[in-house]
């Protein structure tokens, strides 16, 4: 078993792609570094803090973007969202079996302003059309860093969602909420609540996140590879079901003030008990209580 | 930031070198080490690029270090750097040039 949550971007990728199947696109010796970093006077990365390529899964052609949040959180800069962009507008010259996204990231690179700002645009645009064209988009996320702002949206623009308990998706970050609502509303340093509000087992019950698995790098892949077989519908009548579902979710649950309300209300049974459980544990209980 | 350039002579080429090697993120306390053969006429280059200003002569006894133990020749080293300390940077370039060295990516 391998932590996914603890490896490097590019571990990630080793582990979860067939062996030796990485091409990578634009690598670090490549230095496409940002722009912007130099002339502010801050230390960039030859990668801009993305892995971008093709690869295999299980045999399967995949094109991969993997974020390193260990650089700036993973945050979006122009040369880091153009990588993400150009391997979109790749997808749909080359049609792999998939796209997948191994998301770290606090959003937009705020160094960067509108450049960061119209890179996470353009690339929500480019999801929605590789899905457009037939090509599924899988999210991975069980990063330390979460998955939050402009890209949280993205990860929702995809197909699927695939989460540990480890993983985190929100849009504004509980620092953020923090800062502009204050302590009462959200304390960030209060872990089970950051935890139960934005963690996976969470966003797995809310039916945001497709699948839920282990922290361990194995898991994600064959969580993606059992994903590669669904066909992406952006019909009207898809999305007319999406948003029918959201509104009578928000009529459910808009009430609650606590992730152990909505719980409560799924029907399960000591709700409290659900952030102590593995994995497995936490599957069986919850099992026909997802919203 | 300050940019800082080192230059070693008397190593040895390493046969078939992998096409490069890259260890490390650039985040606070950390750095990332990029190596990569080239026809430097026998040289070993390092360029460090650091947010900790003023460093040199620390970088420059570390350095002295890391080529006892790899003395290589054509090779190009790049360094972003930020902050990390003499005992993370000695052991990120030992873990680089082994693999350089030893021709598998880490």
């Amino acid at each position: 078993m391998s932590s996914y949550y603890e490896d490097s971007a590019r571990g990630r990728l080793d582990g979860l792609l067939d062996p030796g199947s990485l091409i990578e696109i634009l690598p670090p010796t490549e230095r496409m570094v940002s722009p912007h970093l130099r002339q502010l006077d801050t230390p960039a990365a030859f990668d801009d803090g993305i892995v971008v390529g093709e690869g295999r899964l299980d045999g399967r052609r995949v094109l991969v973007a993997a974020q390193e949040g260990g650089f700036m959180g993973g945050a979006v800069g122009e040369v880091h969202g153009a990588k993400l962009t150009g391997l979109m507008e790749r997808a749909l010259d080359t049609r792999p079996d998939g796209v997948l996204l191994l998301v770290e990231s606090g959003g937009v690179r705020l160094h960067e302003a509108n450049a960061g700002l119209i890179a996470v645009s353009e690339v929500m645009r480019a999801v929605l059309a590789v899905r457009a064209a037939g090509i599924p988009v899988i999210v991975l996320d069980g990063g330390t860093f979460g998955c939050f702002g402009g890209m949280g949206i993205v990860a929702r623009l995809c197909d699927a969602v695939v989460m540990s308990e480890e993983g985190r998706l929100g849009l504004s970050g509980p620092e953020v909420i923090e800062t502009t609502m204050g302590v009462e509303e959200f304390d960030s340093r209060d872990r089970a609540l950051v935890w139960r509000t934005v963690g996976g087992k969470h966003r797995y019950l809310l039916g945001e996140a497709a699948t839920l698995v282990e922290d361990d790098v194995a898991a994600f892949r064959a969580a993606a590879l059992a994903l590669l077989e669904q066909t992406p519908d952006l019909s009207l009548a898809a999305l007319d079901a999406e948003h029918a579902a959201l509104g009578s979710r928000l009529e459910r649950f808009g009430d609650c003030r606590d992730a152990l309300d909505i719980w409560e209300k799924l029907g399960v049974e000591e709700p409290e008990k659900l952030p102590i459980l593995d994995t497995a544990g936490f599957l069986a209980t919850v099992r026909d209580r997802r919203a | 930031m300050e940019t800082l350039t080192y230059e070693y002579r008397g190593g040895r080429p390493v046969n078939s070198p992998p096409p490069s090697v890259l260890v490390g993120v650039v985040g606070s306390g950390n750095l990332e080490v990029l190596v990569e053969p080239a026809p430097l006429g026998g040289l070993c280059r390092v360029e460090v690029q650091t947010a900790a200003v003023g460093f040199g002569a620390t970088w420059q006894a570390v350095l002295d270090d890391v080529f006892a133990r790899h003395p290589l020749a054509d090779v190009r080293i790049s360094i972003n750097d930020v902050g990390a300390t003499p005992a993370v940077v000695g052991l990120r370039l030992d873990q680089a040039l082994d693999a350089f060295a030893g021709g598998t990516q880490p």
